[in-house]
């Protein structure tokens, strides 16, 4: 009966429970991400980057948008977070605060993100000001509805994004294999760079 | 949907979930004894010793649960918990029958499985990690490298299926499955039952826990309950790939009389694949790591991306 209510007279004085779990996520996530930020170590701020991830996850289900919220699921949490990990196991990330975590770079890293997250905030408010789900309705974020929105009005920018992927995926080959060919040359050299 | 329909639902689930792992791994400990010629444990409870399995549980449970000193606390204990606890959510959205004899009708039902699956493994890489021990270590290495070379064909084979039925609804495809499926589908069936093998480190693809060589991987500091809780969710795992494969490609509940016996017909398939897991752990040695890095990137992503090609190929004829 909220939802139905909240459909018609949409306002921000009369929260719906919807809104309101909305709002203690975005909460939560927030909290979340600035932990993965500000803690000293390592391992456990990739274990809080699933936190905040997940989070997100949770908000595109509340928008309706259940299939973006398992993509991001299986591609962040899944596999992002788990390259992560496997990078921080392979340099032996240490148990207990890792010293030389912080980078000099701090301050204008947080510029960078302040000015990005003002870009996106005024983006998104901009774009979505007077838009509301109505929850009663089929979900506009189904599988059908993504899968037709993208193949029929966004075909064009997403065949581009998968040429971009793709020359990624060839540049990340040509630079793992670069030297390849002569291994036996190089490989006198990197012992002795590894006995200084 | 009212709440106590709800609450049935969910108690099913939970049911499926305390009751099927526990007799696929007394299956598997049996099935292993008879296989090899070393019968084991035969004589609690009477038939084939079945009540070893309480006195197992109960060994469990008694241990003193230990934390390595050296190991980072918090992370090391919730590890079993993330570990187990994807495959129970999983479950929610896997039917067994026609209708709606399902937990939960996901929209987006093969992308939900399998992104909740790969949570799982975050329990082995955190296990692996914060026991502060150098097999446990390697082992969450191989666990990740292994994750993140069959996540792929896994996703891909499963997406055929999809494709081929037009949608992403677990019971939708099942609604859209024709007999003649079977060998339409039959490389990608292969390819993600295989790939799910690897991603469960199951025997031949144990390379990450592989007791003879680093202990046992991840869990090699673990003891007592939070030991049988990553071994629960082997078993676990092995319902969820079992009947996540029977679903998708082996049909789900259709056969004779699927009107009346459909959810019989799943755990029949369920059981049979799960017999075939079992059976692979007794007559195949391990693969080495590298050799396990080689199937996934030149065996098992070309042959789904050929599923991928036939499958379109033949929907464009058909239509």
């Amino acid at each position: 009966m909220n939802l139905a209510a909240a459909g018609a007279h949409p306002g921000f004085l009369s929260p719906t429970g919807v809104e309101i779990v909305f709002v203690l996520v975005g909460l939560a996530t927030l909290g979340a991400a600035l932990v993965t930020v500000t803690t000293k170590q390592l391992v456990h701020a990739a274990l809080w980057l699933v936190a905040a991830l997940g989070g997100v996850a949770v908000e595109y289900l509340l928008l309706t948008a259940e299939f973006i919220a398992w993509v991001q699921v299986l591609i962040y949490v899944g596999s992002v977070v788990v390259l992560l990990l496997f990078g921080l196991m392979l340099t032996k990330a240490p148990i207990g605060p890792s010293p030389d975590a912080d980078s000099g770079n701090r301050w204008i890293a947080l510029g960078v993100a302040v000015v990005s997250a003002a870009t996106l905030v005024t983006l998104v408010v901009d774009a979505f000001r007077t838009t509301w789900i109505d929850l009663s309705t089929s979900p506009k974020g189904s599988t059908r509805v993504t899968g037709e929105a993208l193949f029929r009005g966004w075909v064009l920018p997403f065949e581009a994004l998968s040429v971009l992927l793709l020359a990624a995926l060839v540049g990340a080959i040509v630079l793992s294999r670069r030297g390849a060919p002569e291994t036996d040359e190089a490989e006198p050299e990197t012992k002795q760079e590894g006995q200084r | 949907m009212d709440v106590v329909d709800v609450l049935w639902r969910l108690l099913a689930v939970l049911l499926a979930f305390l009751l099927l792992p526990l007799i696929v791994g007394q299956a598997e400990h049996k099935a292993m004894a008879h296989m090899q010629g070393r019968v084991g444990p035969m004589y609690a409870g009477g038939f084939h010793g079945w009540a070893q399995l309480v006195a197992d549980g109960v060994k469990f449970a008694q241990k003193e649960d230990i934390v390595p000193g050296g190991a980072d606390r918090r992370v090391f204990q919730l590890a079993p918990a993330i570990a187990l606890l994807p495959y129970l959510i999983v479950l929610i959205a896997i039917p067994v029958g026609d209708g709606d004899q399902v937990g939960q009708v996901v929209d987006a039902g093969v992308f939900f499985v399998l992104a909740v699956m790969g949570v799982g493994v975050l329990g082995s890489l955190m296990g692996g990690w914060a026991s502060a021990n150098k097999f446990s270590l390697l082992g969450g290495l191989r666990t990740a490298a292994q994750l993140l070379a069959y996540e792929l064909p896994m996703l891909l084979a499963a997406a055929s299926v999809a494709m081929a039925a037009g949608t992403l609804s677990l019971p939708g495809i099942l609604d859209a499955w024709q007999w003649w499926w079977l060998p339409w589908q039959i490389i990608g069936g292969l390819v993600f039952f295989t790939a799910g093998l690897a991603e469960l480190q199951r025997p031949p693809f144990d390379a990450p826990v592989a007791d003879s060589e680093i202990i046992f991987g991840a869990y090699t500091e673990y003891t007592g309950l939070r030991f049988a809780l990553f071994l629960l969710a082997e078993y676990a795992g092995i319902v969820v790939l079992s009947a996540l494969t029977a679903v998708l490609f082996l049909g789900g509940w259709h056969g004779p009389a699927a009107g009346e016996l459909g959810w019989v017909w799943t755990l029949l398939k369920t059981a049979a694949l799960a017999f075939v897991v079992i059976w692979l752990r007794v007559s195949y040695p391990r693969l080495r790591e590298d050799q396990i890095q080689r199937v996934a990137w030149t065996v098992l992503v070309p042959l789904a991306l050929l599923q991928i090609a036939l499958t379109g190929v033949v929907k464009v004829v058909i239509q």
